[in-house]
């Protein structure tokens, strides 16, 4: 059974204090980050139904917003997904190429996570970084003005945080 | 203060109607009536918070009240926009509505199967009368059509969400019905879908009531499914004691067996008083119920086939349709066809009938 | 250089910090209010000012907040739009990430005005560290004594809090993100009643642009009046650009709304030309949502007149020959670049975030990128250039929320201005796939009616 580390639970507290009272709803999309950060990185249905009791939503509530956006995995992804942005002042800027090279180093088509597990590859749309084209989201953060020599960097970075 | 309530006059369609503050403009139009009325396929006056999202009934506000008579800049969604003092609207007399009309139709058949020939709503379907009245004799859409992977919400409960227009009534139902809704939209934008998520039987008391609202064939009655039309039933007005709902309800019925209980609909398709699951699915047995007489059905509605009420068959034949030939009243099929084959006796031939049995050579 | 009141401070080492925004003048403004200001005041300051919504529809701010209902005991809301989606539109998160104190401070100052004692920063969920950053700052102008309770001795409280969306464009439409920060689905409300009636929580509720609620800031220290002296005409004051693109300098810029749009493009201060000598084809000069106009319709109005960086000259024209302010998104296209390409991107990324709620943008959305991916991919029909005008003009003012003009008017635009580039993928579709239209006829000078004899 899914359950928050107490630390967790605390910030689960103080994000609920910050709406009225009744009005804990409004933390839902905080508390699903909070938990997708914390189970592997997708929200299992379990998962979900466990966020429900916190807040004292029915499930489907949790489902519905969970599946509207598009930030919330809802099946297993890899340890480091690679949002990369198409849309058009990155693809201007040959965001295909970026996603062409991430495939064939990968192996892996869009949308797809490495046998090992590791990696993950996702095209999104517009980050709002379309000055520091081409870019992606790994994580927390953007890396932008990528090219193939950069991408290898980051690859070999991600691999080295694993290996160590 | 005065205790009378003014009444806020407004002109839909050149036709003037006096309403109470509040009304919105499509219920201004149920109150004239007729051909003035838009069509809803979302809206559902028993449901709160509904409306607003198919866009069928969009028209025009040419004047937006007395005290401020300039036009509204874009159509309004009738159902959700309240009359004005003096207020104009153009519903049918306005070809940019029709316009609309025809392009929101057109959007709503873009990923819908069509499949009306299985679908037990046909018959009944408001998208099927909505393409009717409105919509284009063939399509633009080259694509392959959306489909869904199929779920399984129960034994009393089919979902084809491939047929879905995404009216939310439904959710609207579980909601203001039932104590915990367990179904809902999920996804975004047109993959959105009716579902529960990890498969859930729907089960509450008044959970049926869904299939009622439905506009078209997404949510049927699962123990009425495959069994009938719905134009070889005929709808009776029943009622039962029941201590769950008003047991007021309508039997469609063939002979003396009861095929499905539904809720009574108005002309709107709405219904007058929601019924319980045990009315719905557990009663179908004729002498559960105490019956007040026939439905009226529209005249226009293909249910009312072979029901004509008040009309005149013609006593005698007319030459026009035979290019001016005396019709044969009794006629021998054979003697004009030769698909068929009197002379071929099937009790004669050896297992199920094939068509070289049919062969002339034979 | 052209003058500033936002970025002015930008530069200073460390003007992200309290310490250092405070040494440089920092928090006076809100001094001034709580010293010298009733909240009316200030109303009548920004409407003074003539400050117009950044996020992308340019509402005068003043009047907006002068909607706002004032019920007995009903709380009021004032909720910071930064949930900057829009393609080519990233100046926001440069506000935030650098100059995190000068969103606080303006929202202090709103909040006092509007008389909201909660106010909520709702930021896109990608915009995953710049929470940490706000927070930080919501922290040190706490302990400064700029929120909490009986702020300056005022009387007045305010607390802030940052709420993260999780990926959903359509949360930028101010009744969509109320329902996201009630923690539903981000589908836009069908309205009235509108959020300054009936907004979060069913309560009054004002919902503004990062940049706008920033530029209160400025506006109290010189004034409104002084502040509508900048810019030209009901333009007024300075406006942030994101450039991006094919341009030598990409990058947030703030200008005083004086300029011409090919100064904006082409000088060193600015967009610094484009690179490698290739010349413009194509612009979308505020966020993807607006019509695109060739190099000649971008450079000059139809009259002939010099176009400027104002929201009365980028329109002129209106959507036959002009374009619009809108977020001040500016994606700059060079010669070797494809508007059908971009167009089917920009397409993809409507149907993308499309709420699926109304019927026209949730099926018409997706109708048009499966077209325009034939068109673009040699599988074009001719008959299907008319298809998509008449789908967008279907879509166009028939939905619920703005998502569907915002999808109608690129394709539009792309149709209207590059009819003929459309007709050549589609006549010539395997050449398509391997080279580009080009610059074509798209930067010639265009004849220019002689004025009416009177």
């Amino acid at each position: 059974m899914a359950q928050f580390s107490e630390e967790k639970l605390q910030k689960v507290n103080e994000i609920i204090a910050r709406y009225p009272q009744g009005k804990q709803k409004s933390a839902l999309i905080p508390v699903l980050h909070l938990a997708q950060e914390q189970f592997d990185g997708w929200l299992s249905a379990e998962t979900m139904d466990y966020v429900a009791s916190l807040l004292q939503l029915t499930s489907i509530e949790v489902y519905e917003v969970a599946t509207f956006y598009s930030m919330f995995n809802l099946k297993p992804v890899g340890k480091y997904i690679f949002e990369v942005c198409h849309t058009g002042p990155c693809m201007l800027n040959g965001s295909d190429n970026i996603v062409d090279y991430i495939k064939n180093k990968l192996g892996i088509s869009v949308g797809e996570t490495t046998p090992d597990g590791m990696f993950t590859l996702k095209t999104v749309e517009c980050l709002g970084a379309c000055g520091y084209a081409p870019m992606m989201q790994l994580g927390k953060f953007y890396r932008e003005h990528l090219t193939p020599a950069k991408v290898d960097a980051i690859i070999d970075e991600c691999r080295k945080a694993q290996g160590n | 203060m005065s205790e009378e309530k003014k009444l806020f006059k407004v002109k839909i369609d050149n036709i003037t109607v006096e309403v109470e503050p509040g009304t919105t403009i499509l219920n201004a139009a149920r109150q004239i009536g007729g051909e003035v009325v838009p069509p809803a396929m979302c809206y559902y006056s028993k449901l709160q918070g509904s409306g607003g999202k198919c866009r069928t009934c969009l028209v025009k506000v040419s004047k937006g009240s007395d005290a401020d008579p300039r036009p509204m800049p874009k159509l309004v969604a009738s159902c959700r926009t309240t009359v004005m003092d003096g207020m104009e609207v153009a519903n049918i007399t306005s070809p940019e509505v029709l316009d609309a009309r025809k392009g929101v139709v057109e959007f709503l058949l873009l990923n819908h199967p069509l499949d009306c020939p299985i679908c037990d709503q046909a018959g009944e379907c408001d998208l099927q009368n909505l393409s009717y009245e409105h919509g284009a004799d063939a399509t633009r859409y080259e694509f392959k059509r959306r489909t869904f992977d199929k779920i399984d919400i129960g034994d009393k409960i089919q979902l084809h969400m491939t047929r879905c227009i995404l009216c939310y009534r439904c959710v609207f139902t579980a909601d203001q019905l039932t104590n915990k809704r367990e179904h809902g939209i999920l996804g975004r934008g047109d993959v959105s879908e009716i579902s529960t998520y990890i498969h859930k039987n729907l089960d509450n008391d008044f959970i049926g009531n869904v299939i009622d609202v439905c506009p078209v064939g997404a949510l049927t009655d699962k123990t009425f499914r495959f069994k009938n039309r719905v134009w070889f039933l005929k709808p009776v007005d029943a009622h039962c004691k029941c201590d769950k709902c008003s047991g007021k309800v309508a039997l469609w019925m063939r002979g003396n067996e009861v095929f499905r209980v539904t809720a009574r609909k108005d002309k709107y398709g709405e219904v007058e008083e929601f019924i319980c699951d045990t009315c719905r699915f557990d009663r179908k047995d004729v002498k559960d119920w105490v019956i007040e007489g026939p439905r009226n059905i529209d005249r226009h509605s293909v249910i009312s086939q072979g029901h004509y009420v008040g009309v005149q068959q013609p006593k005698e034949t007319f030459k026009a349709v035979m290019d001016g030939r005396d019709p044969k009243l009794l006629m021998d099929i054979h003697a004009v066809s030769e698909v068929n084959r009197p002379d071929v006796d099937l009790s004669k031939i050896e297992g199920p009938a094939h068509s070289n049995d049919f062969d002339k050579k034979q | 250089m052209g003058r500033k009141l936002l970025l002015d401070k930008a530069h200073i080492e460390g003007i992200r910090y309290y310490k250092t925004y405070r040494e440089n003048g920092g928090y006076a403004a809100a001094e001034k209010v709580f010293k010298t200001m009733k909240p009316d005041e200030v109303t009548e300051e920004v409407k003074k000012s003539g400050l117009r919504g950044r996020g992308g529809a340019g509402f005068p701010t003043g009047l907006k907040w002068s909607f706002l209902a004032k019920p007995e005991g009903v709380p009021r809301y004032l909720v910071c739009n930064a949930d900057e989606s829009e393609p080519g539109t990233f100046k926001d998160r440069y506000l935030m990430e650098f100059l995190p104190h000068l969103l606080i401070e303006g929202l202090l100052i709103s909040s006092y005005a509007l008389g909201a004692n909660t106010t909520y920063i709702y930021i896109r969920g990608e915009y995953a560290w710049i929470p940490d950053i706000l927070e930080e700052a919501i922290r040190d102008a706490k302990a400064a004594g700029w929120l909490g309770k009986n702020i300056q001795g005022s009387g007045f409280d305010l607390e802030i809090y940052v709420q993260r969306g999780a990926g959903a464009y359509i949360c930028g439409e101010e009744t969509a993100l109320l329902e996201s920060l009630e923690g539903k689905r981000g589908t836009p409300r069908i309205k009235p009643p509108f959020p300054a009636v009936k907004g979060l929580y069913q309560c009054p509720t004002v919902v503004n642009n990062v940049e706008t609620l920033a530029t209160v800031v400025p506006i109290i220290n010189i004034g409104g009046e002084e502040y509508a002296k900048y810019g030209t005409g009901k333009s007024t004051g300075t406006k942030l650009i994101s450039a991006c693109g094919n341009i030598n300098k990409p990058g947030v810029y703030e200008i005083e709304m004086n300029i011409s749009v090919e100064e904006f493009i082409y000088s060193e201060e600015y967009c610094g030309g484009i690179p490698n000598g290739k010349r413009l084809k194509a612009c979308i000069p505020g966020g993807s949502s607006v019509p695109i106009v060739p190099a000649n319709l971008l450079l000059t109005t139809a009259k002939g007149e010099k176009r400027m960086m104002t929201y009365e000259s980028l329109s002129d024209g209106g959507f036959q020959t002009g374009t619009m302010m809108g977020s001040g998104g500016f994606i700059v296209l060079d010669e070797d670049q494809c508007v059908v390409r971009h167009t089917l991107t920009l397409a993809r990324f409507y149907h993308h975030e499309s709420c699926g709620q109304c019927s026209p943008c949730r099926e018409g959305t997706g109708w048009m990128e499966k077209v325009l991916k034939n068109i673009e991919n040699g599988k074009g029909k001719m008959s299907d250039i008319d298809l998509l005008w008449d789908i967008q003009r279907r879509i166009e003012g028939n939905t619920i929320c703005p998502l569907g003009d915002a999808a109608a008017w690129p394709v539009a635009a792309a149709i209207r201005h590059f009819r003929d580039e459309f007709e050549w993928h589609v006549n010539n579709p395997s050449e398509a796939l391997t080279r580009n239209f080009g610059l074509a006829h798209y930067a010639d000078p265009l004849p220019v009616p002689a004025p009416a004899a009177v």
